[in-house]
């Protein structure tokens, strides 16, 4: 806890030098802090495009994770369902280069085709507006990646939260004729709610502050930028920047770069916050059920 | 007796329909459609042009069309919707599937080929020949072996005692309705989603604090790694000692045993293998991080022991500058890149794996 007051403390006591400096004369008019007015209108597109990214991960991952999810929990068989369940969590230890090196050499290939029928076909919505990139070093591609990176942790938590659905609640719906589906809609999701939502802000928190994947794979421009399929115009990320641009700064410049780290920290520190909120509100994470047993227990002892 | 009299009564024309089954497709009736649709589609893209791709997705999506029209015409509605959920949800999981199996085997792929002894056993760097004045470059991965097991065992000793010990407080001495524990625990789960990055920029600024400009020392990425395995470890130990029965710690305190011995000689003991796999998995995660230790240690083709002094090189940095920062020889920047992620999930799966075997065959019996 002291730590993490402690990363807080350290990074505003580098932050702030950068901040107030002038950045229109002296270090900050150089190199990739060049031609910017202010800390703000530095910060402002990569905030952006770090929300962007985790953004479009979410919408292609969330669902997917879910059904995952139900799919371990309430359609898999058995026996199979502890060994499904591990290959998943498999995914979540494959270290995160390992998956920039594959989203280069796997994703930005296999992209290109559907990226030039996306723009043929949807051209006329702003999201896939032209010109397409020829190496695919687009958002979406850096975005799917993201994706494949936040399944995991979805999965594994509204795994626990459908799994610990009352046994009472699902039997009820069956006896009344229901089928599965219709099941899991009366008894399950109801029930899950407020832990898939938590879920996916966790995800989302992971997909904040996710570096190495985006930093290999997309090619940057500090903007405000919407279109997925083009090389110019990809809002940069957060963390992607301080990775790309830390080695070849000077110290005021990495002030700078510790400052957006700041940001960051403030971003997912927040997502984060609202997340555990609402899990530990609801009081069905397993970690408090048990702190309740425990109690009666004591209680009754 | 009785078949003769139901045979002397109305005579049914044709098969009974059985109360039972009507209404309802055959027990199959998925594999067919899934058959049915890998075969349409297959033929439908043979004539337009044919990619794997292409023929999973239009099977999926034909699968899931059949399935529903089917039986819709022949179940109902609901039913219908039943079966194309189910169809989704099972997509869905063999779509999770797609990337790790295409990204475990593209690193084996690739990295295969720089698995030689050599490879273990040099660090790289150019090599000048005075006589034919040619540079050559060796790549090599010591050095980022050494330099990774190096700042990963610094980190789990920071953070294994320190997290140990706020688990064993957590449990054991706080009350669980202070606001001390419940802050604490609340913010150990909002550390576990501190992004690597951040995690690094501290340990970066901390050191150019105390140390001065330029700091880099693979003892800084240590400290990262340590602000970053520390929540993973209270957690884990957190949940573990939660499964130490109270009768234990009751029987030991009748007996007149204080709570310290209490603590180290039957709670930790029953709780030590839960505990060391926490442990195993927490390693394997940081292990990967590549962020905080290109911050805090940068990255460098010598060979370095000194956690101390200057920069270190570990796998994950290296398969990450191995392909941003090639060297002269491209291709064979990218191979030892490769090779440096393949001997990075090798240690990762390695960790995993032990990690499970020491929660199965060390588990406290009456557990599981």
């Amino acid at each position: 806890m002291v730590i993490l007051a402690g990363v807080a403390l350290f990074l505003i006591i580098q932050a702030v030098p950068a901040m107030s400096a002038s950045w229109t004369t002296g270090d900050l008019a150089s190199g990739p802090t060049q031609g910017h007015a202010n800390f703000w209108t530095y910060v402002g597109p990569l905030v952006w495009g770090t929300m962007w990214a985790s953004a479009i991960a979410l919408v292609l991952g969330a669902p997917v994770a879910i059904g995952i999810a139900l799919f371990i929990s309430h359609y898999a068989p058995r026996k199979l369902a502890s060994i499904l369940g591990y290959l998943v969590d498999l995914l979540a230890a494959v270290p995160s280069v390992v998956f920039g090196l594959w989203g280069i050499f796997v994703i930005r290939p296999f992209l290109v085709p559907f990226q030039d029928w996306l723009n043929q076909f949807l051209g006329w919505i702003p999201l896939f507006a032209g010109p397409v990139s020829r190496t695919g070093s687009t958002i979406l591609a850096g975005a799917i990646v993201l994706a494949v990176m936040i399944l995991p942790i979805i999965t594994s938590i509204s795994r626990e939260i459908f799994l610990q659905t009352p046994r009472l609640h699902e039997e009820a719906a069956l006896a009344l004729g229901s089928t599965k589906w219709e099941m899991v809609k009366l008894a399950v999701f109801p029930y899950a709610r407020s832990g898939i939502v938590s879920a996916t802000l966790l995800g989302l928190g992971r997909a904040l502050g996710e570096t190495m994947a985006i930093a290999m794979i997309i090619s940057p421009s500090l903007i405000f930028s919407v279109k997925l399929i083009t090389d110019s115009a990809n809002s940069q990320t957060i963390a992607a920047n301080i990775a790309l641009n830390f080695p070849e700064s000077n110290t005021l410049q990495r002030e700078a770069l510790i400052g957006t780290g700041l940001m960051l920290f403030v971003i997912s520190f927040g997502v984060n916050l609202i997340a555990r909120l609402i899990l530990s509100r609801t009081g069905r994470t397993s970690s408090t059920k048990k702190i309740k047993r425990t109690l009666a227990r004591r209680s009754a002892a | 007796m009785t078949a003769t009299a139901i045979s002397n009564g109305r005579r049914p024309r044709g098969p009974i329909p059985n109360a039972l089954t009507s209404g309802q497709l055959p027990r199959r009736v998925e594999l067919y459609t899934l058959i049915g649709a890998l075969a349409v589609s297959a033929a439908v893209l043979g004539m337009l042009g044919f990619s794997i791709v292409g023929w999973l997705v239009l099977s999926a999506a034909l699968y899931l069309v059949g399935i529903g029209v089917l039986s819709t015409v022949v179940e109902n509605r609901r039913k219908a919707t039943d079966r194309v959920v189910r169809g989704f949800v099972t997509i869905a999981f063999l779509l999770a599937l797609i990337p790790l199996i295409s990204t475990l085997v593209t690193v084996a792929g690739h990295g295969w080929a720089s698995m030689t002894w050599q490879f273990l056993t040099q660090s790289s760097g150019t090599v000048f020949d005075a006589t034919t004045l040619k540079v050559t470059v060796v790549e090599g991965a010591l050095q980022a072996v050494v330099g990774t097991l190096i700042i990963t065992g610094i980190a789990a000793v920071i953070s294994i005692p320190i997290g140990i010990l706020a688990a064993i407080y957590l449990v054991e001495y706080a009350q669980p309705r202070q606001w001390m524990a419940r802050t604490v625990t609340f913010l150990v789960d909002v550390m576990t989603g501190i992004p690597s990055i951040v995690a690094g920029l501290f340990a970066f600024s901390l050191f150019t604090l105390i140390v001065g400009p330029k700091a880099f020392s693979g003892f800084s990425a240590s400290v990262a790694l340590a602000v970053l395995m520390i929540p993973i470890v209270v957690r884990s130990t957190e949940e573990m000692l939660k499964l130490v029965s109270l009768d234990l710690r009751e029987a030991s305190y009748a007996l007149g045993v204080s709570k310290f011995a209490t603590i180290t000689k039957i709670v930790l003991p029953t709780a030590i293998a839960g505990i060391v796999t926490g442990v195993m998995l927490a390693v394997s995660r940081v292990i990967g991080e590549t962020a905080p230790i290109f911050m805090a240690a940068s990255f460098t083709n010598n060979f370095n022991s000194n956690p101390f002094n200057g920069p270190m090189q570990t796998l994950p940095v290296m398969a990450y500058t191995g392909y941003k920062f090639p060297t002269t020889d491209i291709a064979a920047s990218y191979q030892s890149a490769w090779g440096a992620a393949l001997l990075l999930v090798l240690l990762v799966v390695i960790f995993n794996l032990a990690a499970r075997l020491i929660a199965r065959f060390f588990a406290p019996k009456g557990m599981r």
